[in-house]
């Protein structure tokens, strides 16, 4: 084995190690709620725990209609663009980035500012209408994401030439933009709802300051308050990110498999 | 009145004029070709039939309405793409049904159209298949099986066997003259391969530089191209420089050799530097029958395509390619070897200068 191959080699165990031992570390510590032996009570206590379940179950529900709606808005958005106004690709895509730059924290205040209950928007004011702005936030923390892995499925396909054939057939754009075009870039979709998911998941900044039962602030009281619960949480958390990135993979691996017309 | 009428059609890019004042007038049922090189304007007067492109200004009819700023999916055009464009996520059958679903045909009346239309195609088999699994020719079927569902009343194909090999180009533009016929269909088709063009058309439209230099059919395009780029464009051409010894005799000097022309005479002018344009299969090899011209010269190149023999012929500043059948019994001519060329005076094209 040459002299460059060894050291990657431990260049990948450093990093596995660097990675891995934590991780094996939290997950043994969940398992020493019952002294003197591993068990998986902490996992019980969360599970049993009646907001683990509220919180899951919302912030499962946001990132659903985070999913939804983003989607919504972002397809019809890089279907636009490729097809009327390429000269504004680099005016969306600075735009997609600014979520990646700019603190949520920062964002959250923004928000608080402009939707206050003594604004004429009120958006604060009501529960209903504070959930919708989470959603909003959600989308816009999602965006990098979901615009990229959109716009690279739209590149597989050649959306200029079906769009005509389909107006050609006497489609009009909302049966080509749902008959058409999502369907073939779903690969696309549920990738960059895969990350959403995770994103939302484990988001706290927004949720806690605008003071809604979320998953993230769950987390954040759970390890403000506890020992070993927040170990089982943790190891959770990473199970549902590992558990959205490998349906990622798997949905990549199935669009690679059937290649698309171009 | 035609049944598809552009009149005085002409669009611009910016301050660049690519069709420049097009008149055509196509009857029902026929088959038209844009013939021209890339870049002449076919694919763009196609695309504003189509209602792609929008007309900078003059008019499209079809049976009297005017269609000139109707939106693509208002026209009833079915058209066929180069790159066949069928929708990846929908199976044959159902790229077929597609206009017919969104038309919201009965059921029924969708099922019978779409195993029609496969039949025509002869891919009924393939209905379940998806556009990936089908080889390119096959996708261009469904292509054209997909167009014609519909019932369209103008057929559109811009370069439809450009992406496909050579020998399923061949088969693939005769099963589409046949279909044509069978259903009557008016249709208009652009390539840039004038075989196609000639094989498969009723007229030809010979564009270039965004003007139709000609239209015919293949036999006048052919025989008769009304201007040099007609001429030289469709078909191998010999073009010979020469001077005009004798406009009413039509006597012209190419390289100091004289010859006579039965045609085109009143585009003469005594003393006048003159293109004639001599098609390869009107010249021979050998002496000159009566009332044939003669010239002299000296084999230059033969070159062997299989059935026919190109050979060329250096007469001075010009030369004269002709082509001969391929004779396994006779040997090629020599290069270097001297030649005469014999052809009849009407074969001689004078061209105008455009």
């Amino acid at each position: 084995m040459s002299g460059k191959r060894i050291a990657a080699w431990i260049a990948v165990a450093v990093g596995v190690v660097y990675f891995i031992v934590p991780l094996i570390s939290t997950f043994e510590f969940s398992l020493r709620m019952r002294r003197g032996e591993y068990s998986f009570d902490a996992y019980e206590s969360v599970f049993s725990d009646v907001r683990f379940h509220t919180t899951f179950g919302y912030s499962a529900m946001m990132a659903l209609l985070t999913i939804v709606f983003g989607m919504l808005l972002v397809v019809p958005t890089a279907y636009w663009v490729r097809l009327r106004l390429p000269q504004f690709r680099p005016v969306v895509e600075f735009i997609t980035l600014m979520p990646l730059v700019i603190p949520a924290i920062v964002i959250v205040f923004g928000y608080l500012r402009i939707y206050n209950s003594s604004s004429i928007i009120p958006f604060t004011a009501s529960t209903r209408a504070t959930d919708i702005l989470l959603m909003c936030s959600y989308m816009m923390l999602s965006l990098p994401y979901m615009y990229r892995a959109v716009d690279t499925a739209m590149r597989t396909i050649d959306v200029r030439t079906l769009t005509e054939a389909a107006e050609s057939l006497g489609a009009g754009w909302r049966t080509i933009l749902f008959r058409c075009i999502f369907p073939n870039v779903m690969s696309g979709v549920l990738s960059g709802a895969f990350i959403t998911f995770a994103i939302v998941m484990g988001e706290f900044t927004m949720a806690a300051l605008l003071d809604r039962p979320a998953f993230g602030p769950y987390l954040q009281l759970i390890g403000a308050n506890r020992a070993y619960e927040p170990s089982a949480l943790a190891i959770i958390a990473f199970l549902i990110t590992w558990i959205s990135m490998g349906l990622l993979q798997l949905v990549s691996r199935i669009g690679r498999a059937r290649p698309s017309a171009a | 009145m035609a049944f598809l009428e552009l009149s005085n059609i002409q669009k611009s890019f910016g301050s660049v004029q690519v069709v420049k004042n097009f008149n055509m007038a196509i009857e029902k049922g026929e088959f038209i070709s844009f013939l021209g090189p890339s870049g002449c304007g076919k694919t763009t007067v196609l695309r504003m039939i189509a209602g792609f492109e929008t007309v900078s200004s003059g008019s499209i009819t079809i049976a009297g309405q005017d269609q000139t700023h109707l939106k693509p999916n208002q026209r009833n055009i079915g058209m066929v793409f180069q790159a066949y464009a069928l929708f990846p996520n929908m199976t044959v059958g159902q790229n077929v049904a597609f206009g017919l679903k969104v038309a919201k045909k009965p059921k029924d009346e969708i099922e019978s159209t779409v195993k029609e239309m496969l039949g025509l195609i002869h891919l009924g088999h393939l209905s379940d298949r998806f556009p990936y699994q089908l080889s390119g020719g096959q996708q261009q079927r469904v292509a054209l099986a997909r167009a014609l569902a519909i019932r369209p009343r103008v057929l559109l194909l811009d370069e439809p066997l450009s992406a496909l090999d050579a020998k399923i180009r061949v088969s693939l533009r005769e099963e589409i003259r046949s279909i044509q016929r069978k259903l009557g269909i008016t249709t208009v088709f652009v390539t840039h391969d004038q075989e196609e063009a000639l094989s498969i058309s009723d007229r030809i439209v010979v564009m270039n530089e965004g003007r139709a230099d000609q239209i015919g059919s293949p036999f006048e395009v052919y025989n008769f191209p009304a201007t040099r780029f007609v001429a030289s464009f469709v078909g191998t051409l010999n073009m010979l420089a020469g001077t005009v010894a004798d406009a009413g005799a039509g006597r012209i000097l190419v390289d100091g050799q004289s010859l006579v022309t039965g045609r085109d005479r009143a585009k003469l002018q005594n003393g006048a530097a003159c293109t004639l344009a001599l098609r390869p299969e009107a010249v021979r090899l050998g002496a000159a029958g009566p009332g044939e011209n003669l010239l002299s010269g000296t084999i230059e190149e033969v070159s062997f395509l299989g059935a026919i023999l190109r050979v060329r012929v250096r007469l001075g500043e010009n030369a004269v390619s002709l082509d001969l059948f391929n004779d396994p019994a006779k040997a090629p001519p020599e290069r270097g070897a001297p030649a005469t060329v014999a052809f009849s005076t009407q074969d001689v094209l004078v061209l105008a200068e455009r």
